[in-house]
């Protein structure tokens, strides 16, 4: 097969491009650990509410000092409906569904993921300014998708 | 005077006719959403948002798209490979009407209120068992289609032992293969999951399964969108300008990629939901990279293309030949500017595709505006492009230079639309405007500032919409025109389906032999896939039950 110049040229370059696309999407993932959300844990859609940790829904300390928050997603709405967060801590939100997919998107982070029924999910965000951040579900979930949404208030300690 | 066989012409018609219809009810639909996002508009009670959300992303992105696309295969297959056999008529007569009759299905089960699931249908919600009946009878219908036109290769071949068939049927060919092979997941997912349970056989749905079945074959159709908006530009524009392909061996070359790393790569529609682990999410990062390689062949190709035939003409310097090519002519400048689009809807699905940087746009408006400028531009405006001379191909009428005019007015205002819909649509999803919600005015400041931008703005996006809908109006007109209205071509005029020389004598025999490349399509497939899925099977939850929240 007959290859021109200019084409092994800008296929080459293509290849170079590709090869530091994927070098810096890996290392940032394997080596600095950025990995978006994600869980391997299911659950009984049906017994959300009996099953850990989403029996009591909100803010924990966990031992080590961190902070976790077991959020369940609904149509229309988030349990807890009101969340206060401190700021600077490390806090994982560990996410299902009752219901159908709904997502949990914080406007103006990168926490925004997926509560798919059956499976939990998690994501883990240190909220370093303190204020009031708008959540909203960006996955449709029925006649109320767009007032499913609620307000975290991050709070200086 | 025609010299398209008239079995063959009647049935390219009647596909373009359900694709014109479609797309004329879909755009409205476009029309009123922009107004209802931006509370400028409110529904009569027997209508909803979602409801018609649902329509305008099955008739455009589904409908119009496919009944199209089978226009332009079965003319370009007449054409290259000559006129039909009965067999092979009669078989595509049947598909047409197996697809038809699911469309139709579809339509009524989501005007009547009962599948406000939107195009992705995603479990537990749960629409009418008829809608997903529907979906399967589409699908089927578009595989017998498909079959028949592979058929009539098929034939072709027999009859010329041992050459490589011309590069439009190689191209047909290729885009059945991958059409056929991306719709076992949704088939499989439909049959065996949706249609049990919806008709109450079955009591719970395994939710990541159907995910991961619906994105398997939800990425592949956008290639199954995009292919043959590239044998446009591999095949038919080099004619419409007076030249030749480039390479036909890097044409089919291309096509053969895609084929291959299109599908592999449905997980990157999920990450960020769990069920499936990070490996196997950054794997099919990865290979979801690797179509850079054919798309940027595809660029070279075009412009190299470009640039010969503006040198044949004169044109000097670095850029002269760009004066040279023939701008006055809208079948060209349509599709140049279709492929201007894709330059950075390109650009906006590396991001899209990004591991990580996925978060920040994941079903944000961004995924609006990014299929706006790739599907609903280069595809979308491909299609115009092509409807300005198949439309009088097939009818015998002529596009008249007033009709040419209205052409030029036509993908004007659809280009500016779409640049100011779809610009306004990227940035508010960077803002963290959510995508598929009736309603924008959330009680908080940060949503306040999506009212705000000159660009990032829901007023902005509304005038684009309508800038749009009218251009789409237009083009309802032309049509309408050259397929009706205007005045008979005679020999001199007569519009012929453009296919561009391909020299084939250089072309390696084994870019044809399809045992090869389906068989590594499916050692990718089974790499990318049989791990995480039987995980999701074998780690699943107790189904979900039926939800109809709408
Ligand atoms: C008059 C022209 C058009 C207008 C005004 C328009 C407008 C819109 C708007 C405002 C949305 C976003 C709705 C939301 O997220 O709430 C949307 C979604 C969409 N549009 Fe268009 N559009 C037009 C043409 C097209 C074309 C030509 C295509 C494809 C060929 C297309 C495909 C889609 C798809 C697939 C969706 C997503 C539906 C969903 O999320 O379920 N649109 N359109
Ligand atoms: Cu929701
Ligand atoms: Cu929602």
């Amino acid at each position: 097969m007959h290859l021109h110049k200019y084409e092994k040229i800008w296929l080459a370059f293509g290849v170079f491009a590709l090869i530091i696309f994927l070098s810096v999407v890996g290392v940032s993932a394997f080596h600095q650990g950025n990995t978006p959300s994600g869980g391997h844990m299911t659950i009984d859609p049906e017994k959300v509410r009996e099953t850990a940790p989403f029996n009591e829904p909100g803010l924990h300390k966990k031992e080590d000092g961190t902070y976790e928050v077991s959020m369940i997603a609904m149509a229309f709405g988030y349990d807890p409906a009101k969340l206060q967060v401190p700021a600077g801590e490390e806090i994982t939100f560990t996410l299902t569904s009752e219901d159908v997919t709904h997502s949990f998107s914080i406007v103006g982070t990168n926490v925004n993921m997926m509560a798919v029924p059956g499976q939990i999910n998690h994501r883990t965000h240190t909220f370093d300014e303190p204020g009031s951040y708008l959540v909203v579900c960006n996955e449709y979930c029925g006649s109320g998708h767009h007032f499913m949404s609620t307000e975290i208030e991050v709070i200086q300690q | 005077m025609n010299t398209v066989p008239k079995g063959d012409r009647r049935l390219a018609l009647s596909n373009l006719g359900f694709a014109y219809a479609a797309f004329l009810i879909g755009t409205l639909c476009g029309l009123l959403q922009v107004f209802i996002r931006n509370d400028a508009l409110t529904l009569p009670s027997w209508l909803d948002y979602y409801q018609v959300l649902t329509a305008h992303g099955l008739l455009l992105a589904i409908v119009f798209t496919t009944f199209f696309i089978f226009a332009f295969f079965q003319s370009g297959m007449s054409r290259t490979l000559g006129a039909f056999g009965p067999r092979v008529l009669l078989w595509n007569w049947i598909g047409f009407w197996v697809t038809s009759i699911g469309t139709l299905l579809v339509v009524v089960m989501v005007i009547s209120g009962q599948a406000s699931v939107l195009y992705t249908f995603y479990a537990p919600l749960q629409a009418h068992g008829l809608f997903y009946v529907g979906l399967a009878l589409f699908v089927i219908g578009t595989w017998i289609q498909g079959f028949a036109l592979v058929g009539h290769y098929i034939v072709w071949r027999k009859q010329n032992k041992g050459e490589l068939s011309p590069l439009f049927a190689f191209m047909t060919v290729a885009t059945v293969i991958l059409w056929v092979i991306a719709c076992l997941g949704v088939v499989a997912t439909v049959l065996f999951q949706f249609i049990p349970w919806a008709f109450g056989w079955t009591e719970g749905i395994n939710v990541e399964l159907s995910r991961s079945l619906f994105w398997y074959f939800g990425h592949p159709l956008v290639y199954f969108w995009l292919l043959p908006a590239y044998m446009a530009w591999y095949v038919v524009v080099p004619k419409i300008i007076g030249g030749r392909v480039f390479s036909d061996s890097l044409a089919r070359l291309s096509f053969v990629l895609f084929i291959l790393f299109s599908i592999p790569v449905g997980f990157h529609h999920q990450l960020t939901e769990p069920g499936i682990a990070s490996f196997w999410k950054f794997l099919q990062t990865v290979l979801t990279f690797m179509v850079i390689i054919p798309s940027l062949m595809t660029a070279f190709s075009m412009f190299a293309t470009f640039e010969l035939r503006g040198r044949e003409l004169g044109g000097k310097g670095l850029f002269g030949w760009v004066t040279k090519l023939p701008w006055r002519d809208v079948r060209f400048t349509s599709i140049f500017i279709a492929m201007a689009f894709f330059i950075p809807g390109g650009a906006g699905g590396i991001i899209n595709a990004s591991f990580q940087m996925n978060e920040v746009i994941h079903n944000t408006l961004w995924v609006v505006g990014h299929f706006h400028i790739t599907v609903g531009t280069p595809v979308a405006m491909t299609f115009f492009g092509l409807t300005f001379w198949l439309i009088p191909h097939l009818t015998g009428r002529r596009f008249t230079k007033t009709l040419q005019k209205l052409a030029f007015l036509q993908i004007g205002t659809w280009s500016v639309g779409m640049l100011l819909m779809s610009t306004a649509q990227h940035l508010l999803g960077l803002l963290g405007a959510p995508r598929r919600t009736a309603y924008t005015g959330y009680a908080h400041e940060d949503a306040q500032a999506w009212f705000e931008g000159v660009l990032s703005n829901h007023v902005t996006m509304a005038v684009g919409g309508s800038i749009l809908f009218l251009s789409a109006v237009l083009l309802i007109f032309i049509v309408v025109q050259l397929w009706w209205l205007a005045p008979k071509a005679d020999e001199s005029t007569f519009m012929q389906f453009p296919i561009a020389e391909s020299d084939a004598s250089s072309t390696p025999k084994f870019l044809e032999n399809w045992k090869i490349w389906i068989g590594i399509a499916f050692i990718l497939i089974a790499l990318a896939y049989t791990i995480p899925l039987s995980d999701i099977i074998q780690h699943a939850p107790p189904g979900s039950g039926r939800f109809q929240t709408w």
